[in-house]
């Protein structure tokens, strides 16, 4: 390969980077609407509910059935039953409203069980951890429990709730 | 308005969850009777310091599967009797410079009947100690011997034989006079959010027990039943590690086991749980 058509190939990939690879919105700059609701997608790009449905599921991310029955995963055993069913949620709420909910349930529902997925700092919290270790955080690491993308892919399979 | 109106649905369906299958769950028959004649009381009424959060006061062992509690029915299938044999060989044997073992001084585990009920317990010294805290002070201070550590064979075996001498006693913890200080620091943790998911022991036992957190059925999180022979673990596992726990899983950080924080965490516990009758080994998932 010559150098010129390397930086052709660069110039190009830099292209393609710029048209696929959004900037997140940081948890500190979110934008809030009527208190509780999100609407600029948090990575800039839309969200893929299948990649949502399985965030959802995941012990290791949203791990959202640890708390909420939803019919449409019957293939999983346990559910929880801690929060609401969320049978028909997309149907109670919009998609800003969804995203205002994943991301801070506690502007929405004050005291809340539900855990804030989308805040990265740690001075916000008490005695926050390393992960599920039970030792101290390291502040090198520390970091929202789920991504921007992995919201806005939970988000999108929420939106496909609607049957109650 | 719109929001309003959309709480208020999510209110209502929240108040369909609280009616239908919340605290409705634990066993509400079972009885649990050892070796088919000790009845052991498994519900109590709940201390009057509660001030009425909880309607009844239940043993985590009404919450288990029926085979994890037919397993606590029967001392030999029971795995925690074997620690608390081990416990009893080395009650009768010598260790540490003085050469004398616990029976030199205390005669038969008998003896010390009714000290697991009213653990953890303000010493001489004005400090809040836990059972392994005295067990302790008696290898170091009497016997000559190295300290035992607070997850070490030697006192999961120790402190499983002394809670059986206790097994059938109420929980008795003091919380007044000079326990005051410690059983109020205690309470105050047990409505600390910890970790970066900010729970509370409260908002998994008091708010939600009864309830599924996915495959795990939540019990009122009491501590007559410890130390408990633990499943998961094939082992004894004293409160403290079951506090360590519970605190890892809210992604926190927590406090070492035997720590003032624990020692004082242990007392309110246990007095959440006043009336219930010490399990003495009892079993759990
Ligand atoms: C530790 C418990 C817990 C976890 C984990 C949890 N939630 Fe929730 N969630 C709740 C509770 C409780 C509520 C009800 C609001 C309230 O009163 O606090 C709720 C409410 C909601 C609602 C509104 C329900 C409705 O339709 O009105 C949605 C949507 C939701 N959660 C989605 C999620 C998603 C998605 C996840 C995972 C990324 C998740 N939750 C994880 C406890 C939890
Ligand atoms: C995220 C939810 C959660 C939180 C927060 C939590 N626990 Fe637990 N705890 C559990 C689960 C699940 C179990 C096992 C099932 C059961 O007995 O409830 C358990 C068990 C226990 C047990 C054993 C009960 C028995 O009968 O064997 C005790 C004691 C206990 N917890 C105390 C605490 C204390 C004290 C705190 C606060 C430091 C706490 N828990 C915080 C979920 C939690």
């Amino acid at each position: 390969m010559t150098r010129p058509s390397l930086t052709a190939a660069c110039t190009f990939s830099a292209l393609l980077w710029a048209g696929t690879a959004y900037a997140d919105i940081s948890p500190a700059d979110v934008v809030w609407e009527d208190e509780i609701a999100i609407p600029a997608s948090l990575s800039g790009a839309p969200g893929d509910p299948v990649a949502g449905a399985a965030a959802f599921a995941s012990r290791s991310a949203g791990n959202c059935l640890s708390c909420h029955e939803n019919s449409a995963m019957p293939e999983h055993d346990f559910h929880g039953n801690v929060g609401p069913s969320l049978d028909g949620t997309g149907a109670r709420w919009s998609e800003a409203e969804l995203r205002g909910i994943v991301a801070n349930a506690k502007r929405v529902f004050p005291d809340s069980m539900m855990p804030v997925f989308y805040n990265d700092n740690p001075a916000d919290y008490i005695r926050p951890g390393d992960a599920y270790t039970a030792r101290a955080y390291n502040p090198e690491t520390f970091s929202t429990l789920l991504s921007a993308q992995q919201i806005e892919d939970i988000v999108a399979y929420l939106v496909t709730l609607t049957d109650w | 308005m719109k929001i309003t109106t959309k709480l208020w649905a999510t209110a209502a369906l929240c108040g369909a969850v609280l009616t239908g299958t919340a605290h409705a769950d634990p066993h509400p028959d079972a009885e649990l009777i050892i070796e088919g004649e000790l009845h052991l009381a498994t519900r109590a009424a709940p201390p009057e310091h509660l001030g009425g959060v909880l309607p009844e006061i239940y043993s985590g062992w009404l919450f288990r599967t029926d085979e994890t509690r037919t397993l606590q029915m029967d001392d030999f299938d029971n795995p925690g009797m074997l620690f608390a044999e081990r416990g009893e060989d080395r009650w009768y044997t010598a260790d540490g410079s003085a050469g004398q073992s616990c029976a030199d001084c205390h005669g038969d585990p008998e003896s010390l009947a009714g000290v697991r009920a009213v653990m953890p317990k303000v010493n001489e010294n004005g400090e809040l100690w836990s059972l392994q805290n005295y067990v302790n002070n008696c290898r170091t201070e009497r016997m000559g011997a190295d300290a035992w550590g607070w997850n070490s064979d030697g006192m999961k075996d120790m402190t499983a034989l002394i809670s059986l001498q206790s097994r059938g006693m109420p929980v008795a913890v003091q919380i007044d006079g000079e326990a005051a200080e410690f059983w109020e620091r205690g309470r105050e943790m047990y409505y600390t959010r910890f970790g970066q998911l900010e729970l509370s022991c409260a908002n998994c036992h008091e708010d939600n027990w009864g309830r599924m957190i996915r495959a795990d059925h939540l019990s009122q999180g009491m501590s007559n039943g410890f130390p408990t022979y633990r499943l998961k673990n094939a082992s004894i596992v004293s409160l403290h590690q079951r506090f360590r726990g519970c605190i890892r899983d809210t992604r926190g950080e927590s406090f070492p086991e035997g720590a003032q924080e624990f020692r004082e965490l242990e007392l309110y516990v246990s007095s959440r749980g006043l009336g219930l009758p010490v399990e003495g080994v009892s079993v759990r998932q």
